[in-house]
């Protein structure tokens, strides 16, 4: 099959996804919103009343960045180590094995579908936020592209513990452990400054910390990391993700006997 | 042109288990070929490799001259499969489960949507297109599957059981589609355990067995090779208990049946003779059994009988 039929392919893969989005949008649009809006409530309003200035802004201004995107790796990641499983689980992807769409086609369809549900809740959950403070994008490229990247790197994450993923359980372990952890301790709710020296290099181990920050540097125009050292970490996770994603595929582990 | 050819083909899982044993298979294009054997005898693992779900452990195969090692997405393209298993997407439409796989096979647009009318047309679901397809029923399942693997027109159907769990009436008017579309120019494959749809449809087959090919001919060859077989007859009139013909073997069902051995250097003619001789009317007449199953059932019984000659035997079995 030539380009422009993997380009079909990419397409088809993408439509899918997108459709499957929409259909389910009670489980995929409405719960992150609802999660967020009660942070926003609780941690913006009540508690955060309380905090007063963080990094030079409002808390409610300076946390909102960071629940944008935490909303948005975690439906990334939910969005493609679901689908993908339940496609090896209910056993349809072999529509796709069987047929001569590459493995790197295979990937970059499932993963826009993950930017693509990412994207959507980060949008509604920055509305949301409008409500409860006022947001100004100083850097729209850097705010866009953070957003774009993290959202691969969590697509691409999802793809991976999905295809090692043998029963339901396998699915939300790594959200459970790794994930949440990784996210609640990356700088969503507090500028590492905050932090004794010890804890904030430790903080440095976290690749979420760069995300976060290098979104609110876009959004904000603060931020803990220096914002190339940010881009330079957050496509490094894309590159090693990617080619993690690649090697399996193409070898059939998991997917393949 | 051979549509697929497989030459010495071995798969021993990571457990150890060796499924095929190189296995050497041809199947001519425009053939309805039909691959039997017993559960866990290879076949679906043979077909697995062939579709590039199952990684090869040696061996090549190659589909209308595409090597299956070199050149997988032209081998793919020519090939249409239909699972043992149902792998349908559930929450799907019945026009998406087709319509995406034509975009995965590279149909454009307008391509994509002409074949998946065609193909749900041909197989009676057009006017179930908008229904999600966990809720047809499984002989509808099973024909959404035939036409999921139809659309992109492959060269090369592989059906792996796709009558299992079907009612009479909808296995005979997919024996009827299939008929069409092999003599349309699609070579067929076709795995079943249901020994009359081979007979009935396949003109070559192939009986795989421990993961070697034990039978590979043309059906009426390999149907030919049975040197015995066992009529059951419905007479007009009651007979005594231990009723014999002279020459034939012979057992007393009830006082109306009987059942006769004839062997390869028998004919019909000869046991109707006797029994106009014997002033007996004949008032319908069957096979006691499937003439493939029956031939099937001495293949793998002989199988059982050597690998119990191989046990009793240590230095065999080591």
């Amino acid at each position: 099959m030539d380009m422009h039929g993997q380009l079909i392919a990419l397409y088809t893969i993408m439509r899918k996804e997108v459709v499957r989005i929409l259909r389910i949008w009670l489980q995929t649009i409405v719960p992150p919103v609802i999660t967020m809006t009660l942070y926003f409530i609780i941690f913006g309003n009540l508690i955060g009343s309380r905090v007063g200035e963080m990094g030079g802004f409002e808390y409610m201004q300076f946390m909102a960045p960071g629940l944008i995107m935490m909303s948005v790796i975690t439906n990334s990641y939910g969005n493609v180590v679901s689908s993908f499983f339940a496609a090896k689980f209910q056993g349809h992807l072999q529509e796709m094995l069987v047929a001569p769409v590459r493995s790197y086609v295979i990937i970059l369809g499932h993963v826009a579908g993950g930017v693509i549900r990412g994207l959507l809740v980060g949008a509604v959950v920055t509305v949301v936020a409008l409500f409860f403070t006022k947001l100004e994008i100083k850097n729209p490229f850097i705010t866009i592209s953070m957003l774009v990247l993290t959202a691969t790197v969590f697509s691409l994450g999802g793809m991976i513990n999905a295809i090692f993923a043998r029963k339901f359980d396998d699915v939300s372990i790594i959200p459970s452990f790794v994930l949440g952890p990784l996210t609640y301790l990356g700088g969503v709710f507090y500028t590492t400054a905050l932090l004794p020296d010890f804890w904030a290099k430790v903080s440095a181990l976290n690749p979420i910390l760069y995300m976060v920050n290098g979104f609110r540097y876009g959004m904000l125009g603060v931020s803990d990391i220096n914002i190339v050292t940010a881009y330079v970490v957050v496509l490094a996770f894309v590159v090693l993700a990617f080619a993690t994603c690649f090697y399996l595929i193409s070898r059939g582990v998991g997917i393949r006997e | 042109m051979q549509a697929l050819s497989i030459r010495k083909l071995t798969k021993v899982y990571a457990s150890g288990m060796t499924a095929l044993r190189g296995i050497d298979l041809d199947v001519a294009e425009g053939d309805f070929f039909a691959l039997l054997g017993p559960n866990g005898a290879g076949k679906t693992t043979a077909i697995g490799i062939v579709t590039s779900l199952v990684n090869k452990t040696a061996g090549k195969v190659t589909v209308f001259g595409h090597d299956i090692d070199t050149d997988l997405a032209a081998a793919k393209s020519c090939i249409g499969v239909v699972p043992q298993e149902i792998n349908l997407n559930q929450w799907d439409t019945v026009y998406n489960c087709v319509f995406n796989v034509a975009g995965y096979y590279g149909l454009p647009r307008e391509k994509a949507k002409e074949r998946t009318e065609v193909c749900l047309r041909e197989l009676q679901l057009w006017d179930r297109r908008g229904e999600i397809s966990r809720n047809l029923s499984g002989g509808m399942k099973r024909r959404l599957m035939i036409a999921r693997a139809l659309v992109h027109e492959p060269r090369l159907l592989i059906l792996d059981e796709p009558t299992a769990g079907v009612d009479i009436e909808i296995r005979r008017s997919m024996w009827d589609f299939l008929r069409t579309i092999n003599e349309q120019g699609t070579t067929i494959i076709l795995t079943t355990h249901y020994l009359e749809e081979a007979e009935n449809l396949c003109r070559h087959v192939g009986i795989i067995d421990g993961g070697r090919i034990v039978e590979n001919d043309r059906m009426s060859t390999v149907l030919r090779s049975l040197n015995q077989e066992v009529f059951v007859l419905s007479l007009a009139e009651s007979v005594p208990d231990r009723f014999q013909i002279s020459g034939f073997n012979c057992i007393t069902l009830n006082e109306h049946e009987i059942e006769v051995e004839i062997f390869g250097d028998q004919s019909l003619n000869q046991l109707f003779a006797a029994l106009n001789d014997a002033g007996i009317q004949v008032s319908s007449m069957r096979n006691k059994s499937n003439r493939l199953e029956e031939l099937f059932m001495r293949l793998v019984d002989r199988r059982d009988k050597e690998l119990t000659e191989q046990v009793a035997d240590p230095e065999v079995a080591v």
